[in-house]
């Protein structure tokens, strides 16, 4: 008990703890113009972060770059793709950040010239930085599943980005005929949102079962392992018997190639064919963190864990899904809890300071059922030079527990998203 | 609970050189960790997997306690003629699996 009632008041901690350590740093007194911070990306991590630099320094000169006029968000998507909420519900615009003092750009950064400080939009004009800040999110990788390109996708959708990839597997569910089998093909670490596949295949049971109850679910996974593993196997036991199946790493459950004609999946023992293939393929940092010099032979970035500053490219910020985090999972909360350190890292470094070293806070939530919620929380601060978990401090929700418990886990993670989407676009 | 998983075509044209897939789950302890009290965790490894083809050995691999868990093999070979290929794992502790698979060879 308690677990969760701690968790629920965490978002709340995250918020102000990072507020007053902002507050604490002298504010920058320029002679000279403002300075000027260019944030690429307006998910959970860039908007976040371009607000919060705003709210310690008004005199920064902030702009945001983001192409997209509406944002999707990915939390909750599952509940699209199951049905059970508008697509909508999921969107967000960015007025209430430009009414902030934010300079929105509504272009594609194409590329960054880290020498000569400036990032290139797609217009080709250019926006020069003292500090740039990479929230790319993640790139899907279709070089890396034989036959999964992005021509393959639009068959087999991988929906981990939230829009039209999610109303495709949802319709594509809808379309399916009772007794149909459902595939998920979930890849090996690190990837955007490490619970996601299980909810996913968790909220698609819901449907089968309520809809198309001879239907089958089976999870091809790279893993032998994955978050909150136990309580999402309890729930599928408990409420999904004999539909859901997850095949791990171990027992061949690692997809190498697909073929979009068939919509077959297939492993090193053996081939399964889908009436609906949900793949969702390998990831990597968005492509501009790569034009920066912000990446590594991993794909991702490595960063400071104190003030994120990539460990190969300096003055550049690197948050959110895109960085490599140490313990910290690729999640919206790890991602707005970063922009807020990052941006309080910014404002000292540019006022002369010396950033002092943070704790940073992350929960998930995830839904096994409507009215069924689960969870993981952490806390990480900088241990010998990357993001640690603070021992003794989250955990994960009890495994034995009465269904109130779940409902108001369930209740929690929508107050979670209604708080964390008012703070970051409200 | 043990459990082989192999991939063998069930056909070849003579002289295809054929690949051939084994994964054998097992945990692979080094018997170089400890425990939170200081006592060694024992060995406990595969020591040796063979692939015999019509009786004869053709394949054969001596593991150490630096492989990863869950030993995935693979290996090539040329389709000669139809037959068994009989696979086996030895290992610590009485370990002892074993697997087949048939080709018909064309």
């Amino acid at each position: 008990m308690g677990i969760s009632h701690r968790i629920s008041r965490r978002k709340f901690l995250g918020t102000s703890a990072a507020a007053a350590t902002a507050l604490t740093f002298p504010l920058p007194a320029f002679a000279q113009a403002a300075a000027r911070v260019v944030v690429i990306g307006g998910g959970f991590g860039g908007a976040s972060c371009a607000r919060a630099l705003k709210q310690i320094d008004p005199k920064l000169q902030v702009t945001l770059v983001e192409p997209n006029k509406t944002f999707t968000a990915c939390p909750f998507s599952n509940n699209v793709i199951a049905g059970l909420r508008s697509i909508e519900e999921q969107q967000f615009g960015y007025d209430k950040i430009a009414a902030g003092g934010v300079t929105v750009v509504a272009q594609a950064a194409t590329g960054v010239d880290n020498a000569a400080r400036t990032v290139t939009l797609a217009d080709g004009t250019s926006l020069g930085y003292d500090r740039l800040v990479l929230s790319p999110g993640v790139d899907l990788r279709f070089d890396v599943l034989q036959g999964y390109d992005e021509a393959a996708a639009a068959k087999m959708p991988h929906a981990w980005k939230a829009g039209e990839q999610t109303l495709l597997l949802r319709k594509q569910l809808e379309a399916m005929d009772d007794g149909g089998v459902v595939v998920i093909s979930a890849p090996a670490n690190p990837f955007r949102c490490p619970p996601g596949p299980y909810e996913r295949a968790c909220l698609i049971a819901h449907y089968l079962k309520t809809k198309k109850p001879r239907s089958k679910l089976l999870i091809l996974d790279a893993k032998d392992t994955f978050s909150k593993q136990r309580l999402f196997q309890n729930a599928w036991k408990e409420l999904y018997p004999g539909m859901v199946e997850w095949v791990s790493l171990s027992q061949g459950g690692k997809v190498n190639a697909v073929d979009p004609a068939t919509n077959t999946l297939i492993t090193d023992f053996g081939n399964h064919t889908a009436k609906v293939a949900n793949v969702i393929p390998p990831q990597r940092a968005g492509r501009i963190a790569t034009s920066a010099g912000a990446t590594d032979n991993t794909g991702w970035c490595a960063i400071d864990p104190v003030t994120f500053e990539s460990k190969s490219a300096p003055n550049i910020h690197v948050i959110g899904d895109a960085c490599l985090a140490g313990a910290m999972p690729k999640s919206a909360f790890s991602a707005n809890s970063q922009a807020k350190v990052c941006a309080a890292a910014i404002a000292t470094l540019l006022s002369g300071g010396t950033p002092t070293a943070p704790k940073l806070i992350n929960t998930c939530y995830s839904l096994a059922a409507p009215g069924y919620g689960i969870s993981v929380a952490g806390v990480y601060q900088p241990k010998n030079g990357v993001l640690a978990d603070v021992e003794g401090a989250g955990g994960v929700s009890p495994a034995d527990v009465p269904r109130e418990f779940r409902a108001r886990e369930a209740d929690y993670a929508q107050s979670w998203f209604a708080t964390i989407t008012a703070e970051v676009f409200g | 609970m043990a459990s082989a998983l192999i991939n063998v075509p069930a056909k070849a044209k003579r002289g295809d050189i054929i690949e051939i897939k084994t994964l054998m789950s097992h945990i692979m302890e080094t018997g170089y960790r400890h425990t939170a009290t200081g006592e060694v965790v024992p060995r406990d490894i595969i020591t040796s997997f063979t692939c015999r083809f019509n009786g004869t050995e053709i394949f054969r691999a001596d593991l150490f306690p630096a492989i990863a868990a869950n030993p995935f093999i693979t290996f090539f070979t040329t389709a000669t003629q139809s037959g068994k290929f009989e696979f086996e794992w030895i290992g610590d502790k009485g370990f002892s699996e074993t697997a087949s698979a048939s080709i018909t060879v064309e």
